[in-house]
């Protein structure tokens, strides 16, 4: 039984052979390499990353061209269909401007990029990304970006809170994002966007290993399903 | 096929946060303003000019449509369309 995955490339995009590394590492299966371009997705994907980077050269807003790209349409529908989505820093972006996920990420509010290890507090250990963390644990993950400040209004923000859509939240929170949220799952749970990096952290020369439960849960839990 | 000159109309789209929505670029511009010695300077908000040329028989329906699919995100931003 393989382990069908797929990283979505946008020009632009910078994080996506990262991405595709720490999947093959973990899972032991090469994901596909799909191009914004393209239409239609590979049959019968498992999993769908949206990378980091800078799509499109962050015009208009960060995320918003890619979010009208051909291949997000395909990543929609297969979302809808229930495949497991994962969209890290720009793919988080990518993902808010597609309407997969609620809210927006702005400017941080201090101006600057930032480019660190952050701890993070997992809010809710029992959604598929997360099913390999407890609920309430601390662990450290990199961020880098300059529009990662989480905005939503109070009502959804309400709503999501109340339903155990924050997935993870920022111990320290680095860029004024609204209620310290770095990872907001959607409504059906399949669909997350994080700012920060877990690729970046599923090799001992990382720096730190603490990203690799999420790629082993989402494995874990397709496979028991 | 004869070339036909197309009538046209300049549209500016100005797009702009929503008010409460913090702006940080806002907010920077107007520490640099202080920086340069102009006192009165009460608040400043950053904002994005989007100047459209289009066909003179576009209707407002379909300028709406695109400020709202694309040119402005409608969780923390309001625009207005304004035909020179």
């Amino acid at each position: 039984m393989g382990f069908s995955a797929g990283v979505i490339t946008f020009p632009g995009s910078n994080c996506d052979r990262d991405m595709a590394v720490a999947i093959e590492t973990i899972t032991g299966h090469a994901p596909a390499r799909i191009w914004h371009g393209d239409a239609t997705l590979p049959d019968g994907l498992d999993f769908i990353a949206v990378p980091g980077g800078f799509s499109y050269g962050d015009y208009l807003r960060s995320g918003a061209m890619a979010a009208r790209s051909p291949i997000m349409r395909a990543v929609a529908d297969a979302a809808g269909r229930g495949v497991p989505v994962l969209g890290v820093c720009n793919g988080f972006q990518v993902l808010t401007e597609t309407g997969l996920l609620p809210g927006a990420l702005m400017r941080n509010a201090g101006i600057s990029f930032i480019c660190r290890e952050v701890p993070l507090i997992v809010e809710n250990g029992t959604s598929l990304f997360t099913a390999r963390y407890e609920t309430g644990a601390r662990i450290t993950i990199p961020v880098a970006h300059h529009d990662g400040n989480y905005f939503a209004d109070d009502d959804t923000l309400d709503r999501i809170e109340g339903d155990g859509r924050v997935a993870f939240r920022y111990a320290e929170n680095c860029n004024g994002s609204a209620r310290d949220i770095a990872g907001v799952l959607n409504a059906g749970g399949n669909v997350l966007g994080m700012m920060p990096h877990p690729e970046r952290s599923v090799d001992p020369v990382h720096g730190g290993t603490d990203g690799r439960a999420l790629f082993e849960g989402v494995m874990e839990g397709l496979s028991v399903a | 096929m004869p070339i036909r000159e197309r009538p046209a109309m300049k549209v500016n789209v100005h797009v702009s946060l929503k008010p409460g929505v913090l702006d940080p670029q806002g907010r920077a511009i107007h520490h640099a303003l202080e920086g340069l010695g102009f006192a009165g300077v009460n608040d400043v908000r950053a904002g994005r000019l989007i100047a459209l040329d289009v066909a003179d028989d576009t209707s407002d329906a379909q300028l709406d449509e695109m400020c709202r699919k694309l040119l402005a995100n409608m969780v923390i931003e309001n625009y207005t369309i304004e035909k020179a």
